[in-house]
C-alpha cells in the first residue's frame, strides 16, 4: 500500500517535470514558427520556482484553502494514471470514470477559490470555464462511451491493450482508436483542445479582455501552485488522450513520443487561431463535433462499420 | 573539537544564500506589467515580436499586477494616472521593480512645463532602471532590461525596500501633488 502511494506520487511528480519540460520546448517551437529565437528550454521550471520564490497577499482563507485543494485533488487524481502497460500505480483502478469524477475536485478547489478573491474579473472567468466544459464535455463522452461500448472495458489499460493486440474472435482489436473512428478522433482532438483551453477555446483566460480570467487576483506562491497543478492537469488530459486514441504504451520511449506529438500538434494549430467568444464556443461545440460524434457512435455500434 | 573546515553557517548567511538563489529565479524570469501611458510605448511591440525577441531572455506580458515583477512605465503621468500607478504598484507582489522608459519620467520631457503632468517620477514611486531617450531606440530598450537584470544579480535593485524604509516621503510627495491618495473603493467599502 505504502509502495503504492509512493509511486503514485512520483507518477504525478513524473507528470508534472514532463509536461513542464515539453511546455518548455513547445515555447520555443512557437517561437521558431514566429521567427523567433524562443526562450531557453527550461522556461516553465524558471517562472514557477520564481513564483515560489516571490512574497504573496492573501484574500482570505477561502482563496489558499482552494488553492491547496485544486493542487492536492490534482495530484490524487495524477496517482492513478497509467504511464505504460505495466508501468501504472494502482492496478485495476485506472477506470476512465474515476479521472472523470476526480479531476473536478481541482477543478473545483480552482473555482472555488477565484470566487474567493471576490474579483468580478475571476468570478467571469470561472463561470466561462464551466460553461466552455459543459460543451465541450458531450461530443467527448460520446465518442468515449462509443469505445467504451466497443471494446466492453472501461479501464484506460484495458483499452489501449485492446488496441495493441489483435485477437481472433475479437472484433475491432489490434488497431487503434485514431484509425478505427477517424471522425470519433477529429471529435475527441477538438475536445482536447477546449480541454487544455488552447486558442480558438481560450475563452475563459482571454488576458487582453478578463485580465487572464480565474487567475487575475493571484500573484506568488499561489500562481506557483496553480501553475504546477495546470501543468499536472494537462499531463492527464493528453495522457488520456494517448491511452484512448493512439493504443498507449508498450514502454516509456513510445509513451514520452506519443505524447509529445499530441501536446505539439495541439499546440502548432492554437497558434495559428484566433480566440472565440464564449457563445460561439458552446455553438460550435454543439453543432458539428457533436453532430459527428453522435453519427460516428451510430455507424460504430449500430451498423458495425469501423475501419 | 569543532572543525574549522564545515562550520554550520548562521541563520543569516542561510538566508543570503536562499535570497540569491530566488535571484537566479528572478532575474530569468522577469514579468512586465505595461503602464502604457505615453508615446514610449510604441518601442515595446518591436521588442517583444521577432525583431528582438524579449522572450528570450524569459520576458513577457502579465494581465494583472498581482502576476507582474516589473512595472514598465513608458512615457509622462498625468496626475490621473498618477493615482492609478501608485495603486497598481502598491498591489504588486514584492520584490517588484520599475523601468521608467523615455525622458518624461526622469525630467518631465516635453510636458516639463505642463500643468497636469509630474516631472519627476521616483519622487512618487522608486525607480530601479531608467532609459533615457525621446524616445529611447528598442535596442536601448533591451539594453534597460539586461541592465535591470544585472542590478538584480548584484544586489542593488532594491526600490521596493527603499519605498517600505522612505514610506512617510513618497507618501508626502504623493498627497502634495495629489490632495489625498485613497479614494472610496465601491466594492469593499
Amino acid at each position: 500500500m505504502i509502495i503504492s502511494i509512493l509511486m503514485g506520487i512520483s507518477v504525478a511528480f513524473f507528470g508534472f517535470v514532463l509536461q513542464t519540460s515539453i511546455a518548455g520546448v513547445n515555447r520555443k517551437i512557437i517561437g521558431r514558427v514566429q521567427k523567433r529565437y524562443g526562450p531557453k528550454w527550461y522556461q516553465e521550471f524558471l517562472d514557477i520556482f520564481k513564483l515560489l520564490s516571490k512574497r504573496s497577499v492573501t484574500h482570505g482563507w477561502i482563496f489558499d484553502f482552494g488553492v491547496i485543494m485544486a493542487l492536492g485533488g490534482i495530484i490524487a487524481t495524477a496517482m492513478f494514471m497509467p504511464i505504460t502497460n505495466d508501468l501504472m500505480a494502482f492496478p485495476g483502478f485506472d477506470n476512465f470514470f474515476i479521472f472523470v469524477y476526480l479531476i473536478a475536485v481541482g477543478m473545483l478547489g480552482m473555482a472555488m477559490s477565484a470566487s474567493g478573491s471576490g474579483n468580478p474579473l475571476a468570478s467571469i472567468g470561472v463561470m466561462r470555464a464551466l460553461t466552455t466544459m459543459l460543451a465541450y464535455e458531450i461530443p467527448f463522452m460520446i465518442i468515449v462511451l462509443t469505445i467504451i461500448k466497443l471494446t466492453g472495458h472501461s479501464s484506460l489499460s484495458e483499452i489501449a491493450m485492446f488496441q495493441q493486440t489483435a485477437v481472433a474472435g475479437l472484433e475491432f482489436s489490434g488497431t487503434w482508436f485514431m484509425i478505427a473512428l477517424p471522425v470519433g478522433f477529429a471529435v475527441a482532438f477538438l475536445s482536447l483542445m477546449g480541454m487544455l483551453g488552447k486558442k480558438p477555446f481560450e475563452t475563459y483566460i482571454a488576458p487582453a479582455e478578463i485580465a487572464s480570467g480565474p487567475m487575475v487576483e493571484y500573484g506568488g506562491k499561489q500562481l506557483g501552485m496553480l501553475f504546477i497543478m495546470h501543468e499536472i492537469t494537462v499531463f492527464i488530459e493528453v495522457s488520456l488522450f494517448v491511452h484512448l486514441f493512439l493504443g498507449g504504451a508498450e514502454n516509456i520511449w513510445i509513451f514520452l513520443i506519443k505524447y509529445f506529438l499530441v501536446y505539439t500538434s495541439v499546440n502548432l494549430i492554437s497558434n495559428v487561431n484566433g480566440r472565440f467568444k464564449i457563445d460561439q464556443v458552446v455553438v460550435f461545440f454543439y453543432k458539428w463535433p457533436l453532430l459527428f460524434a453522435v453519427m460516428q457512435a451510430f455507424v460504430a455500434i449500430y451498423l458495425g462499420w469501423v475501419i | 573539537m569543532e572543525s574549522t573546515k564545515f562550520s554550520l553557517l548562521t541563520k543569516e548567511e542561510v538566508d543570503r544564500k536562499w535570497w540569491e538563489i530566488g535571484d537566479f529565479f528572478r532575474r530569468n524570469s522577469l514579468w512586465m506589467l505595461m503602464y502604457c501611458t505615453g508615446c514610449c510605448a510604441i518601442e515595446l511591440p518591436p521588442a517583444m515580436t521577432s525583431a528582438y525577441d524579449m522572450e528570450r531572455l524569459g520576458m513577457g506580458p502579465m494581465a494583472t499586477p498581482r502576476q507582474a515583477d516589473v512595472l514598465l512605465v513608458t512615457g509622462y503621468l498625468s496626475l490621473k494616472t498618477l493615482r492609478r500607478l501608485i495603486y497598481t504598484y502598491e498591489q504588486m507582489s514584492e520584490p517588484k521593480y520599475v523601468v521608467g522608459i523615455g525622458s518624461c519620467t526622469i525630467n518631465g520631457g516635453i510636458y516639463h512645463d505642463s500643468h497636469a503632468v509630474i516631472n519627476q517620477l521616483d519622487q512618487y514611486i522608486p525607480v530601479d532602471v531608467y532609459v533615457a531617450g525621446c524616445m529611447p531606440n528598442t535596442e536601448a530598450v533591451m539594453n534597460g532590461f539586461v541592465d535591470l537584470m544585472r542590478l538584480i544579480k548584484s544586489k542593488k535593485a532594491n526600490g521596493w525596500k527603499k519605498y517600505h524604509k522612505n514610506n512617510e516621503w513618497y507618501k508626502k510627495n504623493q498627497i502634495d501633488s495629489l490632495g489625498e491618495v485613497r479614494v472610496k473603493d465601491e466594492f469593499h467599502d
